[in-house]
């Protein structure tokens, strides 16, 4: 016997006397993220709808395959739509950094070892795992690398700011434009880089290593800002992912003719 | 207004025990600590509660009320239904002694095994000199009462009896990056040692910690996850690391 019913701790049967309703939270953010999983997977291999002229599903952009439609990638197509016979879509040669950038996230790590893994499920609630080494080997160690994915989630915010700019013309490649898909992949693009610029490693990358403020009094402004807006990390990583969802379910509605997308001049 | 209040008390030892049902009177704009000293005049003369400041500045009277890690002294009891059966028992994470009371030396001998801070050799007393905005970070950390809520919802040790000798918990975390931040401590291996003898890798950021906390001290996004950063500079982090070999300093400045 381990953990809270060890044999020198008060002898109480229960795992937990919570009365509360600890299991809500975790309830709702497995079926938010495993619903999201789904349909992102559903997504990266449908390879199709993902472009509506001058709209790109962030799921696909850069669409780096000699499969994908031309104009659809400003970092050429240097990828081939097949491996070993394999077909492969696109949206899987990008998808990795987005998803590794969440998957190793400081506020995720928390939702999803709590709803997923339920280590622990709530705060004073006991965990089912007999064992628990942490982030010291393999594979959780890996965490340690979120900082690579910072940096490449910093490249796909500009590549879908330029996408979001794109937008600005019309469907037939005219600037000045303005429709309904432009807010979206705005709004897209906004939350992506509020949810980077809170990141923990955003805030460390510019002035938290310091030990020393007053000799960077630039680093430190930045810092500032970066800490103000880390209290609202949890808030950006939820409204960021629904963004890239509403961004992609809005665009495969217009690629495959169930909505107009309207313009306003 | 006096009400009614239905109290479960955990009572024992280290060898057995069991939750004991008292109603209590309790009255208006008391907390949970003022009805168990009641019971303990007026129903348990020998039940074993372990207080003193009754301000919620000294951090003796943690225990659990309805499963929650809490201070006695600063939880009301207007914060129950009045039909609520309030359960309190000691903290989960450490020894019984008796009834209320735990054995929390574990903290004080983690407490040994964090290295002091180490001043400047070339400042004398009263030499050295640092700017408020490079001590106002580890100054939240100076608000720890020393509770050891964080300790005792901490699932590394709450749930892992056989990690405790390999993990030195939250409160000590703090200690560490309140240390690693200062600006005139020179000890240079605080990074290291937080990560292979204090068990820093093995926090999982589930934030309970931070949760649990009663001076709001944000533990994993001020202390932790900064000195897991740290961590990731020094062994990590390639990029870094040949950076500072090339200019021959620790990296942070």
């Amino acid at each position: 016997m381990s953990g809270v019913f060890s044999p020198t701790r008060a002898k109480i049967k229960e795992r937990t006397l919570r009365t509360d309703k600890y299991w809500l939270q975790p309830a709702i953010t497995f079926g938010v993220l495993f619903s999201f999983i789904i349909y992102a997977t559903f997504r990266a291999f449908e390879n199709k709808y993902y472009f509506a002229e001058p709209l790109i599903s962030p799921f696909y952009s850069p669409c780096l395959s000699n499969s994908c439609i031309e104009g659809t990638s400003i970092l050429g197509q240097p990828f081939n739509n097949k491996y070993f016979g394999i077909g492969i879509s696109p949206s899987l040669f990008i998808l990795i950094f987005p998803l590794g950038f969440r998957m190793t996230c400081y506020y995720y790590r928390k939702a999803y070892y709590r709803a997923f893994w339920m280590s622990p499920p709530a705060c004073a609630v006991a965990e089912p795992h007999k064992k628990y080494t942490g982030e010291t080997r393999a594979p959780l160690i890996l965490q340690n690398g979120h900082r690579w994915f910072f940096y490449a989630g910093l490249v796909f915010n500009v590549l879908l700011t330029i996408d979001a700019i794109m937008a600005f013309k019309n469907a037939s490649g005219q600037w000045g434009h303005m429709s309904v898909g432009t807010l979206v992949l705005l709004n897209n693009a906004t939350l992506l880089w509020l949810y980077s610029m809170s990141c923990h490693t955003c805030r460390h990358t510019l002035g938290g290593r310091l030990k020393h403020f007053s000799k960077h009094p630039v680093r430190y402004k930045a810092w500032s800002i970066a800490s103000r807006l880390n209290h609202q990390h949890q808030l950006f990583a939820w409204i960021s992912l629904f963004g890239v969802a509403f961004a992609d379910i809005y665009i495969r509605a217009v690629a495959s003719g169930a909505w107009t997308n309207f313009y306003f001049f | 207004m006096a009400r009614k209040l239905n109290l479960r008390i955990w009572r024992g030892d280290s060898t057995n025990g069991a939750l004991q049902d008292v109603v209590v009177d309790a009255n208006e704009g008391e907390v949970v600590l003022d009805v168990i000293h009641r019971v303990q005049a007026t129903q348990m003369g020998d039940l074993a509660v372990r207080w003193n400041c009754k301000a919620g500045k000294c951090g003796s009277c943690s225990m659990e009320i309805n499963g929650k890690p809490r201070l006695a002294c600063m939880t009301q009891v207007s914060a129950y239904g009045d039909d609520e059966t309030i359960t309190v028992t000691p903290l989960r994470a450490f020894p019984v002694i008796k009834d209320l009371v735990t054995d929390v030396s574990f903290n004080y001998k983690k407490a040994m095994e964090i290295p002091a801070y180490s001043h400047p050799a070339n400042l004398k007393p009263g030499e050295a000199r640092m700017e408020q905005v490079d001590v106002e970070r580890s100054q939240e950390f100076r608000k720890c009462i020393e509770c050891f809520l964080c300790q005792n919802t901490c699932h590394v040790i709450r749930d892992h009896e056989e990690n405790k000798k390999s993990f030195a918990g939250p409160r000590f975390f703090i200690r560490i990056a309140e240390l690693d931040m200062h600006p005139l401590d020179t000890l240079k291996n605080r990074k290291k040692t937080a990560q292979e003898e204090h068990g820093l890798g093995m926090c999982n950021i589930t934030k309970c910690c931070t949760e649990v906390c009663p001076e709001h001290i944000r533990i994993t996004d001020n202390a932790i996850i900064p000195m897991k950063e740290r961590v990731v500079d020094e062994k990590y982090d390639p990029l870094r690391w040949l950076g500072s070999k090339i200019r021959k300093r620790e990296g942070i400045v």
